[in-house]
């Protein structure tokens, strides 16, 4: 075989390689998908999604899980948002090229590297025992909220940073002061970016288990909050609850909890990428 | 107080309101380290150091206490050695077809999907490896244990895998396109610019996409609390039971452990060390991807 023959077997092989690779990953996604379908959607009913928790696993149902959840997200957007976006303002518009800036950037820089885990740790320490707010909702959310702030930051930033500086003069020159110019120009244009790491910020803390787990949200819990100081539960915890178990009617039961939890995260990164999606087309400046 | 002084006021406040939120992550850093610190140094008054370093046992749930946290150490770098085999490759061929080879519409099609498969909650990860993987896995390997590091490692890897490959794709979307076109004018196939020419010039972006990921699998926890068991075990076989790091934190946690014991502060001394790792490998891959940054600017 002539050399130039075999260089293009070998490219070929290679390329063969390098496309089974990258669909590698999305052929383990659909197994994933089809593998909990299979397992647990004949379990999927309204009474799974209104009943209670229960040591019966035919009778068990997610309801407080799924309260628990949205109690959570709601609190978490509530704190993590505004703080979130307010330091992304600051750090991108404010604070530029001096060196506290600088320190306050590494540090978020880290912080999104922190394990998930490091930050239930944090949540134990800071507001469960020095704070003394139980393993409530409020504590739940307050540690969640620092895990996703940097992913906020950092989208706010980045978002802020494609508005050209044509905008910002244009206001400028008008005679509008520097909150006016971003609160009325800068941030409006700025916000679907904004958005999307928003929607992903949430769909990353809808599916956190370990800081929960770690700051002693419980695992059965046969009643809804009615406020913020409530002990709570959330569906990432109630499957776990469930796969721990050794019998397999509660194995079903997981799959089913995760089927609804796919859903969600599946549904809010949809519509971080649509939104992304959209937003990179229409405008040009 | 005339109305241009007014504003000026308002304008100060906004400033240093805005101030204290990007202030807040300094807060949150001097926690995280602040707690850590107070309770690894109770427990280093209660356990030697070099107890803590050198015993090759781990059990403080257990009457006959030992605090050698090495079998922690040993079950979480096992797995995450495992997915690391798993993502490294994988990444790396995907990463090489994306910038490479793909067509544009293909690529603005995976990526996305990619992505996705990042966003999965870890606990459905973990019901995978441990319900599918695993009894799989049974199948080639009668002797596998039930709980294993080796399908914890696998499951962990592909969920990194989009790590990989997306920030290696950046890295070699980056390099100049007169270099790989030179390549090719000299008749190079494609597989020989990948290879000689882009790998290389993204060597560095890519070596940190590599430890961003083994920072983030040595602090994955759900997947390994679920499926890799409780058991810490010295040992780097990967077909019986190990425990990491985060799986002993959260199987205390899911315990009744009263604040103040032993017990309590072996999680904090547990997840400092976590840290400490985790912390060091952060700043080994910001330092080469600013390495990478300065070659082509």
């Amino acid at each position: 075989m002539k050399r130039l023959e075999l260089n293009k077997l070998i490219d070929r092989g290679f390329t063969v390689l390098a496309f089974v690779s990258t669909i590698a990953g999305l052929a383990f996604l659909a197994i994933l998908i089809i593998d909990v379908v299979s397992d647990g959607g004949g379990r999927l009913s309204w009474q799974f999604l209104s009943n209670f928790p229960s040591r019966m696993a035919e009778k068990a149902g997610i309801l407080s899980a799924l309260v628990g959840t949205v109690w959570i997200m709601g609190l978490t957007a509530l704190f993590a948002v505004p703080l979130g976006i307010g330091a992304g303002i600051y750090l991108e518009e404010y604070g530029k090229k001096n060196p506290l800036t600088r320190l306050i950037e590494i540090n978020i820089a880290n912080l999104a590297g922190v394990p998930s885990i490091i930050y239930g740790l944090l949540g134990l320490g800071v507001f469960v025992r020095l704070m003394s707010l139980e393993r409530s909702l409020l504590t739940g959310a307050l540690t969640l909220s620092l895990l996703v702030l940097p992913i906020i930051i950092i989208a706010t930033r980045e978002s802020l940073r494609a508005i050209p500086y044509s905008i910002k003069e244009a206001s400028f020159a008008l005679g509008a002061t520097q909150w006016q110019t971003i609160s009325r120009q800068t941030l409006p244009a700025a916000m679907p970016g904004i958005l999307t790491g928003v929607i992903l910020a949430l769909s990353r803390a809808i599916g956190e288990t370990a800081p929960l787990i770690t700051i002693g949200a419980l695992t059965y819990i046969a009643f809804l909050p009615h406020s913020v100081f409530d002990p709570f539960t959330v569906l990432p915890i109630q499957i776990f609850n469930w796969v721990s178990r050794p019998q397999e009617a509660f194995a079903t039961n997981a799959a089913a909890g995760i089927i609804v939890l796919l859903i969600l995260t599946l549904m809010l990164n949809s519509i971080a990428i649509y939104l992304r999606h959209k937003y990179q087309k229409r405008i040009k400046w | 107080m005339t109305k241009r002084e007014k504003q000026r006021f308002r304008e100060g406040l906004i400033k240093g309101a805005l101030f204290l939120c990007a202030f807040l992550s300094v807060f949150t850093t001097i926690g995280i380290i602040g707690v850590l610190l107070f309770e690894t140094i109770e427990f280093f008054k209660e356990v030697s150091i070099v107890e803590f370093m050198t015993d090759t046992q781990w059990t403080p749930l257990f009457v006959d206490k030992h605090f050698g946290i090495m079998p922690l150490v040993a079950g979480t770098a096992l797995v995450s050695f495992i997915a690391m085999c798993v993502a490294v490759p994988l990444g790396l061929l995907s990463a090489i077809y994306l910038s490479e080879c793909a067509n544009k519409k293909f690529r603005a099609t995976v990526k996305p999907m990619l992505e996705i498969l990042a966003g999965v909650p870890t606990v459905v990860y973990g019901y995978f490896a441990l319900l599918f993987v695993t009894p799989v896995l049974q199948k080639i390997f009668p002797d596998l244990s039930g709980f294993n590091a080796l399908s914890a490692g696998i499951v962990m890897g592909i969920m990194i895998l989009p790590m990989v490959s997306s920030m290696s794709e950046d890295a070699m979307y980056a390099v100049p396109r007169a270099l790989k076109d030179g390549a090719y004018a000299l008749g190079a196939t494609r597989f020989q610019v990948s290879m000689t020419v882009v790998v290389p010039a993204a060597l560095s972006g890519i070596m940190s996409s590599f430890v961003l990921a083994a920072s983030r699998a040595i602090g994955e926890t759900m997947i390994v609390a679920i499926a890799a068991g409780q058991q810490p075990n010295l040992t780097l076989n990967p077909f019986v039971p190990v425990e990491t790091i985060t799986a002993y934190i959260v199987q205390v946690s899911l315990g009744d452990t009263p604040t103040g014991t032993i017990e309590y502060k072996t999680i904090f001394a547990a997840g400092m060390t976590l840290f400490l790792f985790t912390l060091a490998l952060n700043m080994v891959s910001t330092w080469l991807r600013e390495r990478f940054r300065e070659e082509y600017t």
